[in-house]
């Protein structure tokens, strides 16, 4: 067997996935970025290697995406990560109309047709809406990232933030939780206010279902049920869809490695 | 993929006359006697000027000069640390700080004004720069208040223009004063038929464009020629250089040769270039094979290729033409999508580019309806954000991550004709 790989080197945190010759995806692996992007690529390479137990040799393609695309030096291709997220998205979901990516500093919108992008927004210079401000509220309040989403889930009355700043978030929520505001009601509030504002921003490419949500953020339950209550629409989320830019790079990959063999 | 460009004759032509025409101003500035007038880009008067021999000196020239090399970033902070927001215009502040710093550039030392001619009213900033350098200089600003084209048709009415030469007037007799000599009309033809040449072969230069391969590129190559449109039209030297670059280029494109090895996408660009990281921004681009074939920004100080022309029979009345209609910054936004449009299917372009200046909100202000205006009928655009003088507001990563995923997904989408790109 055959098989091609994605490496989604992004800014916290690095992707890999490999498939095999029917687009099966075999092996994950999601490591730290760091400082050494060169590294970070050569890294999680060798942990999805080893997770599949499969030879380099076997690896027809590879394509690096994400920031750190161009530093993986031993890739055969780099694509951007709003390409391939289509790519993944409409691999695991072929009706995909529209990508929502919310990643560590980056939140999208992806107009898509048959997995190719027809238009893309991106937040600009600023981290508001991205996984970087619902760290920093975890944080503030002493929870870990893992757990907030669900929390969310049991505000009532949620409170409005007055800011979506990633700075200014933190003495927003100490001035609630000094007001004596649930916990619950401060991530609802905070889930909300990041949930209208993405789709503020995906509503500039046309908000068009079928929805596929993805990035570190779709794993968020708290998030993913505010968006869907706010588009009035549901979403589609796999559990590999923190994983969508990688495995379309894989995808590519794949693709690339038949053409090069139809044509040799 | 390529990072290739182009440097030719005119390259080195402008580079010589840009040279004298810093010498001149450093000597005015060292004494030599000729009085030097600051002026806007906007639909430039410059003929005016010339029929007194007063040395055009342009603040937002000086400043992007100083930013594409790298020298723009010391001026903006000192000009901030007198009190300029950070969200002010950064070629204002570049400007102040130079101006506190000695007049002393890399290129010219800038001479002090005997002119303060405010030529531009579109922009409320603008009209503050010039009242700034009033105080500072001591000089009183002359403001030429130019109606902003508000009718549909796109056309100045008759009592605009007679508005316009009213004050035309008033600045021949300002004129007059700083010079000591009344106005000499053979000059003032002689200029504007310079400028009448000079305009019709910068017309036919950016009508080149039209064939494939472009045999330059219409953004990063015409801002070569921009300096010598604006600092040395309506003189001999400005003409040499126009023939000199129309001769050169018109035997590239007889030639089928283009500023790339390959011509890949065509597109159109709106909005002025990120100076402080021109080569790289040019980059981002040449790398997938991706030439302008037109950009309004080359418009800003006259858009000769529709049809203008300057005309030595009406010298002030065509002057006053140039400053109403014939400039991209006085006119209305549908007369901006109208000439967009005209670029995409005469020059067939088949993709469209927005940058956005962070710290320019009036010109800025509309850019992303234009997005939208020209998504929805098809074209493929994209708005990029950063700054013409601030080195600070550009992010290489974010920046080239766009046009990566831009043209890629413009790689496989058919063309306004139905053809893959």
């Amino acid at each position: 067997m055959k098989y091609a790989a994605g490496i989604d080197v992004g800014s916290t945190q690095t992707k890999c996935i490999i498939i095999d010759e029917n687009k099966r995806i075999v092996a994950r692996a999601l490591t730290d970025t760091g400082a050494n992007i060169t590294r970070a690529g050569e890294r999680g390479y060798e942990a999805v290697l080893a997770a599949g137990g499969i030879a380099r040799e076997d690896v027809l393609c590879v394509v690096g995406t994400g920031y750190g695309r161009f530093k993986v030096s031993f890739g055969d291709l780099q694509i951007t990560e709003i390409t391939c997220h289509a790519k993944g998205a409409s691999l695991l979901f072929p009706d995909t109309a529209t990508v929502i990516d919310m990643g560590g500093q980056d939140a999208k919108g992806i107009s898509v047709q048959n997995g190719e992008v027809v238009d893309f927004v991106m937040n600009d210079k600023c981290a508001a809406g991205t996984g970087r401000f619902l760290s920093t509220a975890a944080e503030t309040l002493g929870l870990s990232l893992d757990e907030i989403g669900a929390i969310s889930l049991q505000a009532r009355n949620p409170v409005r933030l007055s800011t979506v700043c990633t700075v200014f978030v933190e003495s927003d929520i100490m001035s609630y939780v000094a007001q004596g505001k649930k916990t619950e009601d401060i991530l609802g509030g905070i889930h909300s206010a990041i949930a209208a504002r993405t789709i503020a921003l995906v509503r500039r490419v046309g908000l068009k279902p079928n929805y596929t949500f993805t990035g570190g953020v779709s794993l968020n339950v708290g998030m993913v049920k505010m968006l869907e209550e706010k588009l009035g629409a549901p979403l589609n989320v796999s559990p590999d869809s923190h994983y969508m830019g990688a495995i379309g790079a894989a995808v590519f990959a794949l693709e690339h490695a038949l053409s090069a063999a139809a044509v040799s | 993929m390529t990072e290739t460009h182009y440097q030719g004759k005119l390259h080195h032509l402008q580079k010589e006359l840009m040279s004298e025409y810093y010498a001149a101003l450093t000597a005015s500035a060292n004494g030599s006697g000729v009085p030097a007038a600051y002026l806007l880009i906007g639909g430039n008067p410059v003929e005016l000027l010339r029929a007194f021999d007063i040395l055009p000196v342009f603040p937002e020239v000086n400043a992007l000069q100083l930013a594409v090399r790298k020298q723009s970033l010391p001026f903006i902070q000192s000009a901030e640390f007198m009190g300029y927001s950070s969200d002010n215009c950064a070629y204002v502040k570049a400007d102040i700080g130079m101006y506190f710093g000695g007049r002393q550039t890399p290129f010219a030392t800038i001479p002090e004004p005997s002119l303060l001619l405010c030529n531009y009213v579109g922009c409320n900033v603008y009209l503050d720069w010039f009242g700034h350098l009033a105080e500072f200089t001591g000089q009183s600003a002359f403001q030429l208040d130019i109606p902003f084209i508000r009718t549909a048709s796109g056309k100045p009415s008759k009592e605009d223009i007679a508005y316009v030469l009213r004050q035309l007037h008033h600045l021949i007799g300002r004129c007059e004063e700083i010079t000591g000599r009344k106005l000499d009309e053979e000059k003032l033809r002689e200029a504007v038929r310079l400028s009448s040449l000079t305009g019709d072969l910068w017309a036919k230069i950016k009508h080149l464009t039209k064939r494939t391969p472009a045999p330059y590129d219409a953004y990063f190559d015409s801002v070569t020629m921009m300096a010598p449109l604006y600092c040395l039209r309506g003189t001999p030297q400005g003409l040499e250089f126009f023939e000199t670059a129309y001769a050169e280029l018109l035997a590239k494109a007889e030639a089928g040769v283009g500023p790339l090895e390959k011509e890949r996408f065509r597109y159109v660009i709106e909005g002025p270039p990120p100076w402080p990281h021109l080569r790289a921004f040019r980059d981002m681009f040449s790398r997938w094979d991706a030439v302008a074939v037109a950009s309004t920004y080359s418009t800003v100080g006259g858009l000769w290729e529709f049809g203008f022309t300057h005309d030595p029979d009406h010298p002030l009345e065509s002057i006053a033409r140039h400053l109403l209609e014939w400039n991209l910054t006085n006119r209305n936004f549908l007369q901006r999508y109208e000439q967009i449009e005209r670029y995409l299917e005469e020059w067939n372009a088949n993709a469209l580019i927005i940058h956005s200046v962070k710290s320019c909100r009036l010109f800025s202000a509309g850019q992303g309806d234009m997005r939208e205006y020209f998504t929805k009928r098809g074209v493929p655009t994209l708005l990029v954000e950063s700054d013409l003088e601030d080195p600070r507001y550009f992010s290489e990563a974010q920046m080239r991550n766009r046009i990566d995923a831009f043209f890629e997904s413009i790689a496989h989408r058919p063309t306004r004709e139905g053809v893959t790109a």
